[in-house]
C-alpha cells in the first residue's frame, strides 16, 4: 500500500527534530534494533514455552493456567518496549518501513496474533480449566497454539525482510 | 590474518557462491538466524533469571533447565548453521570485521561461563531447591554474567550488518 497521504506523512516525519537526530546519529539505529531484538527474544521464548505447554509437548506436570501466569506478563509487558523501539526505528526511516509491504504484512500478523492471544487468554482468566474441560476445547487450544507459533515466526521473518524489500 | 587462505577458500566454495548470488537466500538465512537467536537468548534468559532469583522461583533450577535447555540447544544449532552459511558467503570480510570478532569472543566466553557453571558453580545444583534464597551467590554471578554476554552477542551481531563490507547486507 502506497498513497499520496502516506508519502506526505513520511515526508513530514522525516522533517521532525527526532527523525533528523536519528538520521545523523549513526549508532542510534543498531542500538535501538538491539533493544528491539532483545525484547523479541523475551517474547519469543515466552511464547514458545507457553505454546508448547498448550500443545501438551512440554511441562504437562503443571496446569496451563500456571504456565500462562508465568509467561503471560512477559509477553504483555514487553510489547510496549517493542512498540516504542519499533516506533523510533520508523521515525528514523519512515519510508523504509511504512511504505514497505513486508512491514505492512508484519503489522497485520502482529494484530492477528494479539487478537488470537486475547481470545484464548480471556476465557482462561475466568476459568483456569477452560481449555481442559472438553475434547473440542483441548483440540482447539492445540490448533490455536500452532497458528500462534506460525504467526510469531512470520513476524520475526518479516521483520528482518523489511531491510531487503 | 593467518587464516585468510581458509576464508578465501570458503568464499570460493559452491555454497558460498550460491548464497552470494541468490537474491533471497541471504535474507532468509538472516531471518532464520535472528529467529533462532531470539530463542537462544530468550530461553537462556529464563534460566539466568531463575539463577539470579528474579523469576520461575516456584521451580527448582534442575527442573527448569530440563524443560528449557533442550530448546536452547536446538535453536543454537539452527543459529550456528545459518551463521556459518552467511559467513562463508563473505568469509574474509566477516573475519576481518571488528564487531564479528568481538561477537565470536563473547560467544566463546558465554560457552566458558556455561562449562564453568556445569562443572564448578552448579555441581550441587540438585540441592538448591525452590525459592530465591536457595541459589548461592556464585550462581547469581554466573546468571548475571551469562545475561550480559548474550546481550553483547546480540548487540555486536547487529552492528556487523552496519559495518561489513557489503555483498548483500541489509541494514
Amino acid at each position: 500500500m502506497r498513497t499520496q497521504a502516506l508519502d506526505n506523512f513520511c515526508a513530514w516525519i522525516e522533517r521532525t527534530p527526532l527523525s533528523q537526530a536519528i538520521q545523523v546519529t549513526s549508532w542510534s539505529v543498531p542500538a535501538v534494533q538491539t533493544v528491539h531484538i532483545l525484547a523479541i527474544a523475551a517474547v519469543m521464548a515466552s511464547v514458545l514455552m507457553l505454546n508448547l505447554r498448550l500443545l501438551g509437548v512440554m511441562g504437562r506436570d503443571r496446569p496451563i493456567a500456571e504456565v500462562s501466569a508465568r509467561f503471560r506478563p512477559v509477553i504483555w509487558w514487553t510489547l510496549p518496549i517493542l512498540l516504542l523501539s519499533g516506533a523510533i526505528l520508523i521515525v528514523g526511516e519512515p519510508v523504509r518501513s511504512l511504505e514497505n509491504w513486508v512491514f505492512q504484512l508484519k503489522m497485520t500478523l502482529l494484530i492477528t496474533v494479539i487478537i488470537l492471544t486475547l481470545a484464548y487468554q480471556v476465557p482462561l482468566k475466568k476459568d483456569r480449566n477452560y481449555w481442559d474441560t472438553t475434547g473440542t476445547r483441548r483440540g482447539a487450544i492445540k490448533l490455536i497454539a500452532i497458528v500462534s507459533l506460525a504467526l510469531w515466526v512470520g513476524i520475526v521473518c518479516a521483520g528482518r525482510w523489511i531491510a531487503y524489500v | 590474518m593467518a587464516l585468510d587462505p581458509l576464508f578465501q577458500w570458503l568464499y570460493a566454495t559452491a555454497a558460498g557462491e550460491v548464497i552470494r548470488e541468490n537474491e533471497s537466500l541471504f535474507p532468509w538465512l538472516e531471518a532464520i538466524h535472528v529467529l533462532a537467536i531470539t530463542l537462544v537468548v530468550g530461553s537462556i534468559a529464563i534460566v539466568d533469571l531463575r539463577l539470579i532469583g528474579v523469576s520461575s522461583l516456584d521451580r527448582t533450577v534442575t527442573r527448569l533447565t530440563k524443560d528449557v535447555l533442550p530448546l536452547t540447544w536446538i535453536a543454537f544449532a539452527v543459529a550456528l548453521l545459518t551463521g556459518v552459511l552467511m559467513f562463508i558467503s563473505n568469509a574474509v570480510n566477516y573475519a576481518h570485521n571488528f564487531y564479528f570478532q568481538i561477537k565470536i569472543l563473547l560467544l566463546v566466553l558465554a560457552g566458558i561461563n556455561m562449562l564453568f557453571f556445569h562443572f564448578v558453580v552448579g555441581r550441587d545444583v540438585d540441592s538448591w531447591g525452590v525459592s530465591a534464597q536457595t541459589t548461592p551467590l556464585r550462581a547469581r554471578v554466573a546468571g548475571g554474567t551469562s545475561l550480559l554476554l548474550w546481550v553483547g552477542v546480540v548487540a555486536f551481531g547487529r552492528w556487523i550488518g552496519f559495518t561489513l563490507q557489503p555483498h548483500l547486507v541489509g541494514g
